[in-house]
């Protein structure tokens, strides 16, 4: 003590000034602390698995040694009488005293979590906070003193000494430099810290420690300033600097100046120099020092930033002395405020759009050393961004390394034990994303162990280890992020989970039994859905899951579940690497520029003008596509875009012709004619132009023979327009010979011809328009669509920017973006798009959708089916486990029962529905209800009998027309009733009947026979007889 | 001395409206915009200012006015809002002018509808009135569905 006083004294200057600097001091040590906590989480967890992990133990000591040596000086007491205790415990597992027990680990992660409370207190500026951790002391106290009798405290007290001998050290190294520089100020750091630890060793009141310490600081003390001055001035600036760049660095210093105190001649010097090796990262220390002893503590695991600012600072240094030799293990990193990346992301987001400007001109311009110098630009650019997107980017580790931990409370708070493995904790992510996937990871992995692991008992009933394994996987693939998350316990009960989904009215029983595995499985995702028993504190509520997906989704990732009973579940995420500036494929349509992000596109396609009109086919007015034998159902952009697409966007010239004013005028022919021979206008020969000259003529003979030559419709077009026009001629020279008659006639033709010349110009647009349909093929929530748009422009890299708040209920748009020439371009959120056009459905239905095309597409299962037709043109199928049998009735067995027709089938009262009728079908033959009999088509009725519950229903179809198996993929195109959607069946299009719809369409006016399907308690023939009584 | 305030002023149809001075970023000439479909119809576009994406809000539509006469083009008032930098479209645009405080009165009760919620108030200048925009209910979502 005596020693130090004059220390003290000496440095109260020092100390003032360094209040300024608390602030800074104290936010660098609250950064730092919060990263060795997360770091103390997975230790502690891995050292309770491993007992002897020594390695573990000796970080965790560090990691807590460091936070109690810097809140020291730091003045924060209550945080340093937590920290001393744990330490102490810590230190009497390191040395093998006692016996690392579940008991202690959470003991201590009980003190971590009390450490992160006082630190959160601290950071918001509320000091210390008012909490009481005399409970935690009392249980570590405990804890240490239950393990061994000894009091072997000596340990700590011999850090602390460390930490004495580095501030002096550092002290020294500031009086050395403060000849030499200006920048002294900073120095005065470490003498704070001198003076708590003088504090920290009084309260203990451990005298011989204390003397030790004191004798050991002094002789530190000589040896270091022996050597600084061997080392020059460097290193007196250097340390300066470490104490500004970090406050927490001079503590960490402390080994270091612990290793030289070894080395020097002090022999009563008790410190164990075995803590040396192991010494945390030195920081500063090993540049200055430059050779010295510190040195030795050299082995740094985690060298930082201010190694690198220390060395910058020597070598930059006005002394000019020679600058240190860089340590080969404190290589290169630095802290950096994230609003600093966030705005040269943005920065350079702003060079992405011009150097794409740029790039615009010198394509235009030619001027060789423009391009040139474009050229290299572009290159500078794309490396810069990708230089400024990697700092950005962190290994997702950072977000899984508390996983263990949470895994860890959980299990035991369930009973269950969950080993947790990792692989590809390096996988980078941008931080906005990481920030994002956060919350939702935390969520899975907690349901996981909840819900998903189960007891051990029940385990090693299942023939299962008795640990569960919770196995999280990361990696990159195609551009995108994957996360799995496996683990390997009960599984998904596809029937609990349907059977549930039923219950709350989700689903129906129908559906429920059509439903696969997996497609059940993804039915947690709905919202308001959960299995659990019981709510628990941990899950259960049913929110989650949805709350994930929504949240994924919202980042442009998608989520997927498989599951196997009994066997485990694997989710698996796909996320974006970045979200600010993303390859995007500009499209035009309307005249409007419209950007869509590449991650949804699937591929693109051109059709040709006269190909177009075959191949895009319609399904009960909603067009489709027939990509690869598939149904691609259309979106036209501009329809969706509220721009009327069809003819006002294409209005003006199409092919060299302006098709609108063609049918004007030739509509006008008719009126023009007319009021000619009534003697209102005047026509002459002249006037009539010949078929050659007329505007549609000369296009005709010109652009149109060209465009459309080969198509059937010009040639009939070409033959009617010459007829049309010798007829006009005909009737003026009728009428001027006073042939009334024969001039009528004419007209009459006219007109007739100027309609069908309207008919052929409409279908002749509609080819020119079509004249390249451009369809991009994207995929939104696993389903595909295809995507009409004017025109395809390029691909581009585009900086997001977000849309007012204006904006926020547009879901079709994603942000906006800066195109090349300088215009703002908007930017489709494909997802909205598809919910827009209905390909896709919002909520719990959307869910049952996409699943449902899941199992029947790409499971590949074989179904059954029925097929029929409704009409002469509609084909329709059904699957054939719906069917209960197939008949054949006289007609006249057709009765009505009010409104409905009916009939006796089976000692009860069957409804029949004419689907031909109900569907809206006309032209069928199936309209057995309506007027039975009446049609004369056939003295019989073709009826499918389904059941539903008890009561048998008849759908009366056209005609039964096979019955087939194969696999099919089924293509919603439209929301219509009725009909589930189509598909490919046999090389025909095929429309999907929607069973249950239909039914309940006609029969949901009559409660009675509704309310009997549904009671289907009864048995079967009382059923049908209490049909009979109630329906009748 | 009372405190004076200084106000952008502008006309839309006719009537003189100001914006605090202190609110508006600046003032510029008709700029190319991209317009949003679907969009409320009070969102003419999208207009590229200096590299950041700013909404151009017509305030015509807004305060329920008719339609600029076409071949008219507006002038945009940029206004600093919580929700970024926002562009008023207007007719034409006025002089900055410093009133007193004592000459401003609430919006008279007998003001129409939309009108109402916008105006803050109304200045009683020599000639004229001033009528004062509350740029942050101009640019509003709730107001504007």
């Amino acid at each position: 003590m005596m020693h130090a006083r004059p220390w003290v004294d000496r440095n109260i200057a020092r100390r003032v000034r360094a209040m300024a600097e608390l602030d800074d001091l104290v936010k660098e040590f609250l950064v730092e602390s919060n990263e060795n906590l997360d770091r103390l989480d997975q230790d502690f967890v891995a050292l309770e698995q491993d007992a002897s992990a020594t390695d573990r133990l000796a970080s965790i000591f560090r990691t807590i040694h460091t936070i109690k040596g810097t809140c020291g000086f730091l003045g924060f007491s209550k945080l340093e009488s937590v920290t001393h205790i744990g330490e102490n415990l810590l230190s009497r597992l390191r040395d093998g005293e006692i016996g690392v027990s579940s008991e202690i680990v959470t003991a201590l992660l009980q003190m971590v979590d009390a450490v992160r409370e006082i630190l959160g207190s601290i950071e918001n500026g509320q000091g210390e906070g008012d909490g009481d951790y005399s409970a935690i002391i009392e249980t570590l106290t405990a804890l240490k003193d239950g393990g061994g009798a000894g009091e072997a405290d000596s340990e700590p007290e011999g850090e602390i000494d460390g930490v004495e001998d580095a501030l002096i050290s550092g002290g020294e190294a500031d009086e050395a430099a403060a000849g030499a520089s200006d920048e002294i100020d900073l120095s005065s750091l470490p003498f704070d810290g001198e003076l708590t630890a003088d504090g920290v060793e009084l309260t203990e009141g451990d005298e011989t420690a204390e003397v030790v310490s004191e004798d050991d600081g002094d002789v530190s003390g000589v040896s270091l300033e022996a050597l600084i001055e061997e080392a020059g001035l460097d290193s007196g600036e250097a340390s300066d600097d470490a104490g500004h760049d970090d406050g927490a660095a001079v503590a960490e210093a402390a080994p270091a100046a612990q290793a030289s105190v070894a080395a020097a001649p002090a022999p009563t010097a008790p410190t164990p120099t075995a803590s040396a090796p192991a010494a945390p990262a030195p920081k500063a220390a090993p540049a200055p020092a430059s050779g010295s002893p510190a040195g030795k503590a050299g082995s740094a695991p985690k060298p930082r930033a201010e190694a690198s600012g220390s060395d910058g600072a020597a070598g930059g240094g006005e002394t000019g002395s020679t600058p240190p030799p860089p340590s080969s293990t404190a290589s290169g990193g630095i802290r950096v405020d994230v609003g600093l990346l966030d705005k040269l992301m943005n920065l350079v987001g702003e060079l992405v759009l011009a150097r794409n400007q740029i790039l615009q001109y010198s394509a235009t311009a030619e001027n060789a050393i423009l391009s040139g110098s474009t050229q290299r630009l572009n290159l500078i650019t794309t490396e810069l961004q990708e230089g400024v997107m990697k700092t950005r980017m962190q290994p997702i580790g950072n977000v899984w390394s508390k996983f263990p931990r949470i895994v860890r409370d959980l299990s035991q708070m369930c009973g269950k034990k969950v080993r947790v493995e990792m692989q590809g904790r390096d996988t980078e992510l941008d931080k906005t994303i990481i920030e994002a996937i956060k919350d939702p990871l935390t969520h899975i992995i907690r349901n996981s162990v909840d819900h998903g692991i189960e007891s051990p008992e029940k385990r090693v009933a299942a023939g299962k280890p008795e640990e569960g394994l919770l196995y999280l996987r990361a990696f990159h693939e195609g551009g995108q992020v994957n996360i799995e998350i496996i683990d390997d316990g009960a599984g998904i009960n596809a029937e609990r989970v349907k059977q549930r989904a039923v219950e709350r009215g989700m689903i129906s029983a129908d559906q429920a039994a059509r439903m696969g595995e997996r497609e059940a499985a993804n039915l947690i995702f709905a919202p308001g859905f959960s299995t659990a028993e019981k709510v628990t504190n941990v899950s259960g509520r049913g929110v989650g899951m949805d709350v994930v997906k929504t949240n994924i989704e919202k980042i442009g990732g998608t989520v997927d579940l498989q599951s196997r009973f009994g066997q485990g579940t694997t989710l698996r995420i796909k996320i974006p690497l970045t979200l600010a500036i993303i390859p995007a494929l500009v499209v035009s349509s309307g005249g409007d520029r419209f950007a869509i992000p590449q991650v949804s596109l699937l591929e693109l396609v051109r059709v040709e003008g006269r190909e177009a009109s075959q191949r895009i086919e319609q399904v009960h007015g909603t067009p489709v596509y027939r990509l690869r034998g598939r149904l691609l159902p259309l979106v036209y952009l501009s329809k969706e875009l509220g721009r009327n697409g069809s003819s006002s966007s294409r209005g003006g010239t199409v092919a060299g012709i302006d098709f609108a004013v063609a049918r004007e005028k030739h509509l006008n022919w008719k009126r023009t004619l007319r009021e000619f021979l009534d003697g209102k206008a005047e026509l002459t020969l002249e006037k009539a132009a010949t078929h050659r000259d007329c505007a549609l003529g000369k296009w005709i003979y010109g652009e149109g023979q060209a465009e459309f030559g080969g198509l059937a419709e010009f040639r009939s077009l070409e033959s009617l327009h010459m007829q049309m026009h010798n007829a006009v001629r005909d009737a003026i020279v009728a009428k001027n010979d006073k042939r009334g008659d024969d001039a009528e006639e004419c007209l009459r033709s006219v007109s007739t011809m100027s309609e069908q010349i309207i008919a052929l110009l409409d279908r002749m647009e509609q080819v020119a328009g079509a004249g390249e349909v451009n369809i991009v093929v994207l995929q939104a929530d696993g389903r595909q669509f295809g995507l009409v748009v004017d025109q395809i422009n390029d691909t581009e890299e585009i900086v997001v920017k977000p849309l007012g708040k204006i904006f926020k209920g547009l879901a079709t748009f994603a942000g906006a973006t800066i195109m090349g020439d300088g215009r703002v371009a908007l930017i489709l959120d494909v997802m909205g798009l598809a919910q827009r056009a209905g390909v896709v459905r919002e909520g719990r239905e959307r869910n049952l959708h996409e699943s449902g095309q899941k199992g029947e597409s790409s499971g590949g299962t074989r179904q059954t089916l029925l097929l029929f037709r409704v009409s002469d043109t509609h084909r329709m199928a059904i699957p054939l486990s719906m069917v209960a049998r197939l008949e054949e009735f006289p007609r006249d067995l057709v009765e009505q029962s009010g409104e409905q027709p009916v009939m006796q089938y089976r000692g009860g009262i069957m409804p029949l529905v004419p689907l031909g009728r109900v569907l809206g079908y006309s032209g069928g033959t199936a309209d057995a209800g309506a007027a039975p009999g009446a049609e004369g088509a056939g003295e019989s009725i073709q009826v499918i009998v389904v059941t539903r519950g008890e009561q048998s229903i008849g759908l009366v179809v056209d005609r039964i027309v096979d019955i087939v198996e194969q696999s099919v993929s089924v293509k919603r195109t439209g929301l219509r009733s009725g009909v589930i959607g189509s598909a490919v069946i046999e090389g025909k299009v095929t429309e999907l009947l929607d069973v249950e719809g239909v039914i309940r369409s006609v029969l949901q006016d009559d409660e009675s026979w509704a309310g009997e399907a549904g009671g289907a308690d009864v048995g079967a023939g009382a059923g049908a007889g209490a049909g009979v009584a109630q329906g009748v | 001395m009372s405190t004076d305030r200084q106000f952008c002023t502008f006309f839309v149809d006719g009537m003189y409206c100001g914006v605090e001075v202190l609110k508006v970023q600046e003032v510029i000439r008709y700029q190319d915009m991209t317009r949003v479909p679907l969009a409320p119809a009070v969102v003419r576009g999208l207009i590229n200012l200096r590299g950041q994406i700013v909404t151009a809000i017509d305030l015509r539509e807004r305060l329920g006015l008719k339609p600029r006469p076409e071949g008219v083009l507006p002038m945009n008032v940029v206004v600093r809002t919580a929700d970024g930098a926002t562009s008023l479209l207007v007719d034409e645009i006025g002089d900055v002018v410093t009133v007193s405080e004592e000459a401003f009165e609430r919006p008279p009760e007998t003001i129409s509808g939309v009108t109402r919620e916008l105006i803050e108030g109304v200045f009683k200048l020599k000639d004229r009135l001033l009528m004062i925009v509350d740029t942050e209910r101009a640019i509003g979502v709730a107001a504007a569905a």
